[in-house]
C-alpha cells in the first residue's frame, strides 16, 4: 500500500504523516512536492497539517492552486481515497473538493490539546474499520478550526451522512463544553458525496504511538489499508 | 568629511573606544564604518562588559562537541547524534512590541539551532513579567505568548514547556528568553566561518528593509518613558519564510557545497559579515547594491545595519554555485552572490561598486572593546537578609493557606498558556507540558531528550551566588527527575545595568556561583546570552539567571513524571525534610515580604541525588519524581496528586531540631530547599531505593502513602491539614486561568 504526503511550502505534518504510514503502520510512503507533475503511483493521498504558504491570505487558499492539485482532483474524482488533516482540510475545502468553511476558534485562540471525537460514518474508506459511535481520543492544534457552513448546507451534509466525526465528552455525549472551537454541529470532520475524501481538523497520525500518549488515531490509517486491499482498486 | 562628535555620542562611543576605532582603521571613518563599529562594539553584540566573567564557566568536557562560541552549542548524545541548543533573550523588543518582539525571539533562536547544520526539534521559553493585577501586564502577557505561538506553531517545531513567573520588577522591563534545541549528525555540524579566497558570498531569504535598524544598541541601553519611540527598532517575524530557509538551509548542507553559513540576526549583515571573516582569518568583499531590498533609497549604512528578519549568509565552494542556487530555487527563495571572500583580511564593503568601508576583520572582533567593571556590594543585601519569625503571626488554617499557594499564579498550571502552542507537532513529545521537564524521544534511537529552563531572580536577588547554584542546581535536578543525565547547560544571564558597579557585583557572584555548580554537577556550559542594561526609569529587574540543562535518558521507556500513577505506593522524601522560609513563595504570599536569605545548596549532596534518581529511573525502582521547590513539600506533593486521575495522598513529615517555635509546622509544608525530591515507590522496589539512598548519603524518608480522593497532612504524627484532591486541583488549576477569562 503506498501513501502519498504531498509537501506544499509551509507544511509541517508532513513528516508526522510519513513517519505514521511509513514506520509505524509499516507501509509504503512517499512525498509529493506540490510542483511535482504526477502522485507517484500512490494508493492514498494524504494532505497533512502546517500552515502551507504561511497561511498567509485564508488557510489554504494559496495552496489550492498549486500544479499537483490537479492530480489530487483527478485521483479524488476517480475515487481514489484522499485525507486531508487540519490544513490538509483547510486546502481541500478551499479546492472545493469538500463543503464548508474553517473560520478562527471561538475564542479566538490558537488550542493544542487532546479531545475526544465520535465515528458517526463507517460507510468511508477511512472509517470502514471503526464501530459507529466509536469515541477517539486525538489531539486539535488549530487556530482556525471553527467548521461554519450555510444552514443549507449543514442539513445537506447531515441528509447525506457526510458528517464523519463530531467532536464529544469522552462517554460520547456531544456537548457545548466539549466543542473545543465553536464549530457547527461540533463537525469534526466530514468526507464528499463520493465519500472517499475525508477531511479532519484532529490529528489522528499524531496518536498512533502509545508513547505519544493515544493510539486511537491509527484506526484511521487501518480502515485505508484494509478498504483498498479489500477491494483491490483504488 | 569629518563626523562631528554629537553623531559620534550618538553611536554610543566613549571617547576611548572612538580612538581606538582611529587606531585601528589609521583614518577617521565613514558613517557607514561609524555604524559597523558601533553595532560590533555595542554590549549586546561584544559582550563588552560581561566577557573577562563569563571565561569562569567551565565549558569543556568528554561530550562537549561545540562549545561557546559558535552559533549554538553541541554535545554528544551517543549514537553518532549530537544534541544542539541555545538560550536568548528578547527582553527589550518584546517590552515595546510584545508579539511581534517575542516572535522574533523564537525566529532568532531557531535560526541559531539550524545554522549549525541541525534540525530543530523543540522549544522551550522562560517568561518573567509583573504581578497579574495590573491590565498592561495582561496584555503584555496576551501579546508574548501570542507571539511565541504565532511563531513556532507556524513552523512547526513544538513548543514543550518552559516557565512563567511574576513579581513586581519586572513590570517595566519583563524577560522573553527562549530557548531551541536541535539535532544534528555528529559529522554534520555546520560552521559559521569563511573560507577560501574567490569563494562565493550569498544573501538568502527575506529582503533588507529599514526596520530593527540599532535594534542591537537598544538592546544595550536602559528603557525610560520615551522608549515607545523606539517601535521601529523592532523587527517583524514571517516564520514561513524562516520555514523555507529552515528547509532550504538543511538540503544544502546535505550537499557539501557549502563552506560557511551564518544567519543575520542582532547587528544584521554587518555581524555575518565580519563575524563569518574573522573566523576563518579571511577578508569578505560585499557589494550592498547587490543586497535584496523592501525599500528605495537605502544608504549603504542602513543595508549593513538593518535587522530585517529571517535572513542568512552563506559561503559556497567556487565552482558548484549551480547546485547551491538549485536548492534554494525549489524552495521559492532567490540566493543571492552579493561578494567574495578575499585573502586580505578586510571587510570590504561597496555601493555599485564604490567602497564605502574597509575594515580589519580581526581587529574589529579581536579588539572589540572589555572591561573590568567595577564591582560592590549592594547596600540593600543586609537589610533583606533580616527575617525575624517573631514579629510575624503564623497562619491560623494550614489548609487554606495550601490552597492559596496552589492558585498561586507562579504555582498554578500553566495551561492557559501551553495550550495556545503548538506542543506535538513532530510526534516526539513524550511529556506532555505541565508534568515535568521537556521530553523529546529521538526517532531511529531508543533515546529521548530532556532538558529544563530554570531561575528564581527572587533568590538572586537576596543572594546572587547562592542564586547562581540554586538555579544551576534545580535545572539538572528537574533533568535527573525524568530520569536522565543532565550532559550540556547553556544560560541566559538578565541583568541590569552593568555601569553600576552594584549590578556588576550581582552578575559576578551569579556568575561565581553557576560556575561552581556546573564543576560539581559536571555540566559544563556551552553557551548562551547575556541580557543587561534591564532597567526602567532606573529600576533594575531582579538579577535572573536563567538555566537550561540538556540530558540524555539512553531508554525513553524509562522516563517519569511528575503524577503519582496509582494508589497504594509509598511516598518517599529523598533529600532532608528542613525546609526554610527565606525568600519563600510562601513569606511573598501570606506575608507580603521578599527577605532572608534561600536555603544553601550542599552541591556534593545534589550530585549524589541527582545520581540516585537516575539510576533509580533506570531500575525502574520509581513510579514517579517531582522537585520539591516553589511553595515546599505541601505543594510539591498536591502537584503529584493534580492531573492524575484523583489519587490523593496520606502524608506525615517528620519535624525537626531547630524548626522554628511558632513556625515549625509552616516551615515542613512550605518552607523551600534545594535537593529534595518526592518520588513514589512500590512496596517490592521501597528497600532497594533505601539502601541505594543510603549508600550514598542521600536522606530518604518514608512520608506516606498514595490513595484515596484527598491528600492528608500530619507533622510529628499530628494531623495538620486535609483538602481534597478536587479542591487543589480546582485551586491549581484557576490560578493563572482565572487572570484571562473573559
Amino acid at each position: 500500500m503506498k501513501f502519498a504526503v504531498v509537501e506544499f511550502p509551509g507544511s509541517n505534518c508532513d513528516h508526522d504523516a510519513y513517519h505514521a504510514t511509513k514506520h509505524v503502520l509499516g507501509q509504503d510512503a512517499e512525498f509529493v512536492w506540490h510542483k511535482d507533475a504526477d502522485l507517484g503511483g500512490a494508493d492514498v493521498v494524504v494532505l497533512p497539517g502546517g500552515f502551507s504558504y504561511g497561511d498567509y491570505l485564508r488557510t489554504g487558499a494559496i495552496a489550492r492552486f498549486s500544479p499537483v492539485m490537479a492530480r489530487v482532483r483527478e485521483f479524488a474524482d476517480a475515487g481514489g481515497p484522499v485525507i486531508g488533516i487540519c490544513n490538509g482540510f483547510q486546502v481541500l475545502l478551499e479546492a472545493g473538493l469538500l463543503e464548508g468553511a474553517l473560520l478562527r476558534n471561538r475564542d479566538l485562540k490558537f488550542l493544542c490539546e487532546h479531545v475526544h471525537i465520535r465515528i458517526e460514518r463507517t460507510d468511508t474508506p477511512f472509517t470502514a474499520g471503526a464501530v459507529a459511535g466509536q469515541v477517539l481520543r486525538v489531539p486539535i492544534a488549530h487556530g482556525e478550526g471553527n467548521f461554519h457552513a450555510s444552514p443549507e448546507t449543514v442539513a445537506a451534509l447531515e441528509a447525506n451522512r457526510q458528517v464523519i466525526f463530531r467532536y464529544c465528552a469522552e462517554d460520547g455525549e456531544l456537548s457545548d463544553r466539549s466543542n473545543p472551537n465553536g464549530s457547527v454541529s461540533a463537525i469534526a470532520g466530514i468526507c464528499n458525496a463520493g465519500r472517499n475524501v475525508v477531511g479532519l481538523m484532529p490529528h489522528p497520525e499524531r496518536a498512533c504511538e502509545s508513547m505519544l500518549g493515544s493510539t486511537d488515531g491509527r484506526v484511521l490509517f487501518e480502515s485505508v489499508i484494509s478498504s483498498i486491499a479489500a477491494t483491490g482498486v483504488v | 568629511m569629518s563626523i562631528d562628535q554629537t553623531t559620534i555620542d550618538a553611536h554610543g562611543f566613549s571617547p576611548e573606544e572612538f580612538q581606538r576605532l582611529l587606531e585601528i582603521l589609521g583614518r577617521e571613518p565613514t558613517m557607514t564604518e561609524l555604524g559597523i563599529f558601533s553595532v560590533m562594539w555595542s554590549e549586546h553584540c561584544s559582550y563588552k562588559s560581561s566577557r573577562l566573567h563569563l571565561r569562569r564557566f567551565p565549558t569543556e568536557g568528554p561530550r562537549v562537541v561545540q562549545g561557546p562560541g559558535e552559533n549554538a552549542g553541541a554535545v554528544d548524545i551517543g549514537d553518532g547524534i549530537t544534541a544542539v541548543f541555545k538560550i536568548e533573550s528578547h527582553n527589550h523588543p518584546s517590552f515595546i512590541e510584545p508579539y511581534q518582539g517575542a516572535a522574533t525571539g523564537v525566529g532568532g533562536i531557531i535560526r541559531d539551532i539550524f545554522t549549525m547544520g541541525a534540525r530543530p526539534i523543540a522549544l522551550l521559553n522562560s517568561l518573567r513579567f509583573g504581578e497579574l493585577d495590573d491590565p498592561a501586564t495582561k496584555r503584555l502577557i496576551d501579546g508574548v505568548v501570542a507571539g511565541i505561538a504565532g511563531y513556532g506553531n507556524s513552523i512547526g517545531i513544538p513548543t514543550v514547556g518552559g516557565e512563567i513567573a511574576f513579581e513586581p520588577g519586572y513590570a517595566g522591563n519583563p524577560l522573553v528568553n527562549v530557548f531551541c534545541l536541535g539535532v544534528a549528525k555528529a559529522d554534520g555540524l555546520a560552521m559559521g566561518l569563511a573560507s577560501g579566497a574567490g569563494n562565493p558570498v550569498y544573501y538568502v531569504g527575506a529582503k533588507t528593509g529599514r526596520d530593527g535598524i540599532h535594534g542591537a544598541t537598544m538592546a544595550s541601553a536602559e528603557f525610560d518613558e520615551h522608549s515607545a519611540d523606539k517601535r521601529p527598532a523592532v523587527q517583524v517575524g514571517d516564520p514561513f519564510m524562516e520555514k523555507l530557509l529552515l528547509e532550504a538551509c538543511l538540503e544544502v548542507m546535505r550537499t557539501d557545497a557549502l563552506v560557511g553559513i551564518q544567519d543575520m540576526g542582532a547587528a544584521g549583515l554587518t555581524c555575518s559579515t565580519s563575524e563569518m571573516g574573522a573566523r576563518g582569518d579571511v577578508g569578505i568583499e560585499i557589494d550592498v547594491a547587490l543586497v535584496p531590498q523592501r525599500e528605495t533609497g537605502m544608504t549603504p549604512y542602513e543595508i549593513m545595519l538593518s535587522e530585517s528578519q529571517e535572513r542568512m549568509l552563506l559561503v559556497a565552494q567556487r565552482g558548484r554555485e549551480a547546485e547551491v542556487e538549485r536548492v534554494f530555487a525549489k524552495w521559492d527563495l532567490h540566493a543571492v552572490r552579493i561578494g567574495q571572500v578575499t585573502d586580505d583580511g578586510l571587510l570590504r564593503i561597496r555601493d555599485h561598486g564604490e567602497v564605502v568601508a574597509e575594515i580589519p576583520n580581526r581587529p574589529l572582533a579581536d579588539r572589540a572593546p572589555l572591561y573590568d567593571r567595577p564591582t560592590e556590594r549592594p547596600a540593600y543585601l543586609d537589610d533583606v537578609a533580616q527575617l525575624d519569625l517573631a514579629t510575624l503571626a503564623p497562619p491560623t488554617d494550614l489548609g487554606q493557606v495550601w490552597l492559596d499557594l496552589l492558585g498561586t499564579p507562579v504555582i498554578a498550571s500553566k495551561r492557559w498558556v501551553y495550550r495556545q502552542y503548538d506542543h506535538m507537532v513532530r510526534t516526539n513529545t513524550v511529556v506532555l507540558p505541565g508534568l515535568g521537564a521537556g521530553v523529546v524521544r529521538v526517532k531511529g534511537t531508543t533515546r529521548a531528550l530532556v532538558f529544563s529552563l530554570d531561575g528564581n531572580g527572587r533568590h538572586c536577588y537576596l543572594d546572587p551566588a547562592e542564586g547562581g547554584r540554586l538555579a544551576m542546581a534545580e535545572a539538572a535536578r528537574n533533568v535527573a527527575c525524568a530520569g536522565a543525565v543532565p550532559i550540556g547547560a547553556t544560560n541566559c544571564l538578565n541583568f541590569g545595568n552593568p555601569e553600576r558597579p552594584d549590578i556588576m557585583w550581582q552578575f559576578s557572584q551569579a556568575v561565581d556561583g553557576i560556575a561552581e555548580a556546573c564543576r560539581a554537577l559536571d555540566v559544563p556550559i556551552t553557551g548562551g546570552n547575556v541580557s543587561l542594561y534591564n532597567e526602567t526609569d532606573g529600576q533594575a529587574i531582579y538579577p535572573t539567571p536563567v538555566l537550561g540543562v540538556v540530558g540524555v535518558l539512553d531508554d525513553v521507556s524509562h522516563v517519569l513524571t511528575r503524577v503519582f500513577p496509582e494508589p497504594d505506593l509509598d511516598i518517599v522524601l529523598l533529600g532532608d525534610p528542613a525546609g526554610g522560609l527565606g525568600g519563600s513563595e510562601y513569606l511573598k504570599q501570606h506575608h507580603g515580604l521578599v527577605r532572608g536569605t534561600p536555603c544553601a545548596v550542599d552541591l556534593d549532596r545534589e550530585r549524589a541525588l541527582q545520581g540516585l534518581l537516575v539510576d533509580a529511573a533506570q531500575g525502574r525502582w520509581i513510579r514517579s519524581a517531582h522537585d520539591g521547590s516553589d511553595g515546599g513539600l505541601a505543594v510539591t506533593l498536591a502537584e503529584c496528586c493534580v492531573e492524575s486521575g484523583t489519587v490523593g495522598a496520606q502524608i506525615d513529615l517528620p519535624s525537626w531540631d531547630g524548626a522554628d517555635d511558632r513556625f515549625g509546622v509552616v516551615q515542613a509544608l512550605f518552607g523551600e530547599a534545594p535537593s529534595r525530591v518526592i518520588v513514589s515507590v512500590a512496596a517490592g522496589q521501597r528497600d532497594q531505593l533505601l539502601s541505594s539512598a543510603r549508600e550514598r548519603s542521600v536522606p530518604a524518608t518514608v512520608i506516606g502513602s498514595t490513595g484515596g480522593d484527598r491528600l492528608r497532612l500530619a507533622v510529628a504524627g499530628q494531623s495538620v491539614a486535609d483538602i481534597g484532591v478536587d479542591e487543589a486541583e480546582h485551586a491549581w488549576g484557576q490560578g493563572l486561568t482565572r487572570h484571562f477569562e473573559r
